[in-house]
């Protein structure tokens, strides 16, 4: 028989960093005293109209031209009915056909391996409020009652959904690691998995082998981080596999992950189909994003992360420096103006990623509040390149900049780093080396290279350490073959 | 022509508990809703555009502009029930 093959899809639910909420001017906020930031709107108090935040739509069409989604000239907002608590209305504002963003896809790198996934749609929605279970740890089933704060209810609401195109842990991690990326650089989120601002849900199923029929599949919630993604979905492969090849089945249902345990457990709720009952919002007008918004947000939208990762392999740098590199607005910043200034941009890539990461995690500090500027890293490359300074001394001069001792130039001069690469001068020492070391230069002469060596140490020797040995060992190995 | 209608479940999934009396009155009364909006699905439609609001008007927007909130007495003025600032609710037995 074939082998068992998984197939994932993910939905991702991203909270847009909005002034205010969706429906109402109710300002959006993480952490605050409960429900301070609620209305009659997002209370669902009768008589209440929700008018939609021009932003949050200009939000969800900037992440639907970055997933090379059709934007949908027509689009509706639909209720969503079901009965939770958190969910004042009884129904959720959100889209049914017609959403925003259709037909999409992502690009991502697994392994070194190039992969697509298809999207299938990203649409508007809102947040419910947040509950907190009281009683017995906090755990919903043993829970005494429950407490609810509506300050994230009404807050916009995208969620991205993929079609069934995954096949690995890996390959859902990338995809979430990427998508994560793709919304902080357009500025529309936060997208912090932590405090929920970014969510996934993981649809998973197994089959025997790509032409297999899809088998049942489950929906895993409560992943608040890529690792968690990653770990999530690995256990429920496993765990299918495992129930197919006892004999028994795999129940359609919705599994909660358990960050402690690192398992996937089964809500235990009765099952009914899904039953939302889907009608179109009738106090709302349809969405018209015409040609003109279109264009225009494509024309505005930002260097995505995986064009600025190929642009810094095209400078020069290798892939994981880049991808550090595009990972960190303010260490890519830095970088950008760097190598405008003329520095050479495998070696600043390098600094930039290693030193002064280094630096900042040792001091903790943040990028900004170092001495650092983008005129610095060109003139100690400069430098560098000039042979005025060694690679290693270079580090410590990094050091003393970052700590806020000078310029580069000020720093290796007073800490006497500066080496000596006039080679008029440094041909006068190799020869007196020389010299002095007749029986030395012979057997190098003889072919014993590893005489080369000694030599560029003695006149490292009487040059106080300051000659540049690479210039030092190619001119004693001049001086051989004449 | 007559439609069918499972009232209980449509009383289930409205959360409204009907006596048996209640569920064939309201059934009854639905029933009818629900042949005139057939009567309708009947009319030949085609070559009309479709329509999905009345009015020809499209993006009523509002600006991303952050206006007073409720205070949280204010708030939960009409809770049944609260505790330290928070609506308070039976125990939830499942997610949705």
């Amino acid at each position: 028989m074939a082998e068992w093959e998984a197939v994932i899809g993910i939905e991702t639910h991203v909270e847009l960093q909005t002034k205010s909420k969706m429906f109402c001017g109710c300002a959006v906020a993480f952490g605050e005293a409960p429900n301070t930031n609620t209305c009659p709107v997002c209370l669902a108090l009768p008589g209440a109209i929700p008018v939609p935040n021009e932003e949050a739509i200009e939000g969800i069409v900037k992440i639907g031209t970055a997933l090379d989604s059709t934007i949908n000239k027509d689009s509706l907002f639909y209720r969503k009915n079901y009965f939770y608590p958190d969910l004042p209305k009884n129904y959720q504002i959100s889209q049914y056909t017609f959403p925003v963003c259709e037909f999409g896809k992502l690009d991502i790198m697994v392994d070194g391996e190039p992969f697509t996934v298809g999207i299938t749609r990203v649409h508007m929605e809102e947040d419910t409020g947040k509950s907190r279970h009281v009683g017995e740890g906090g755990r919903i089933h043993d829970a005494s009652h429950s407490l609810l704060d509506f300050n994230r209810s009404g807050v916009p609401l995208v969620e991205v959904v993929t079609e069934p195109d995954i096949r690995t842990a890996e390959q859902a991690r990338a995809y979430g690691a990427e998508l994560q990326r793709i919304v902080r650089t357009l500025g529309v989120s936060d997208a912090r998995l932590e405090e929920g601002s970014m969510r996934f849900d993981a649809n998973v199923s197994v089959r025997r082998g790509p032409d297999a029929e899809f088998g049942t599949r489950t929906e895993t919630k409560n992943v608040n981080s890529l690792r968690s993604l990653q770990r999530a979905i690995t256990f429920e492969i496993d765990r299918q596999i495992r129930v197919l090849e006892e004999g028994g089945e795999i129940i359609q249902e919705t599994r909660h992950w358990n960050e402690g345990k690192g398992v996937t457990i089964s809500m235990r709720i009765k099952e009914e189909s899904e039953d939302y009952r889907y009608f179109q919002e009738p106090d709302m007008l349809p969405l018209e994003i015409d040609e003109e918004w279109q264009q225009r947000v494509k024309a505005n939208q930002p260097e995505l992360p995986a064009q600025k990762r190929a642009r810094y392999v095209g400078l020069g740098t290798d892939t994981h420096t880049a991808e550090l590199l595009a990972d960190d607005p303010a260490l890519g910043g830095l970088f950008d103006e760097a190598v405008g200034a003329g520095a050479d941009a495998k070696q600043a890539g390098i600094w930039l990623t290693q030193e002064v990461v280094a630096y900042l995690r040792r001091e903790e500090k943040t990028l900004s509040a170092t001495a650092l500027s983008a005129e610095h890293v060109a003139e100690l490359a400069t430098m560098v390149a000039a042979g005025d300074l060694s690679s290693t001394a270079s580090k410590d001069v990094l050091n003393g900049v970052l700590a806020g001792e000078g310029t580069p130039r000020e720093i290796a001069e007073s800490r006497d780093l500066i080496q000596i690469s006039d080679s008029g001068f440094l041909d006068t020492e190799v020869d007196a080396v020389i010299a002095d070391n007749a029986g030395a230069f012979e057997k190098l002469v003889a072919g014993d290279m590893k005489m080369i060596g000694f030599f560029v140490g003695q006149v490292m020797k009487r040059t106080g350490g300051k000659a540049d040995p690479r210039l030092v060992s190619e001119m004693v190995r001049t001086k051989v073959q004449g | 022509m007559p439609v069918d209608i499972d009232i209980a479940k449509v009383a289930h999934l409205a959360r409204i508990d009907l006596s048996a009396e209640e569920l064939a009155q309201y059934g009854a009364q639905l029933s009818v809703i629900l042949e005139y909006a057939e009567r309708v699905s009947s009319l030949p439609t085609e070559g009309v555009e479709p329509t999905s609001h009345p009015l020809p008007a499209t993006n009523a927007f509002r600006p991303d502009v952050v206006t007073p909130s409720l205070t949280n007495e204010e708030a939960l003025a009409m809770a049944p029930e609260a505790e330290d600032g928070y609506f308070r609710v039976p125990r939830i037995l499942g997610e949705p």
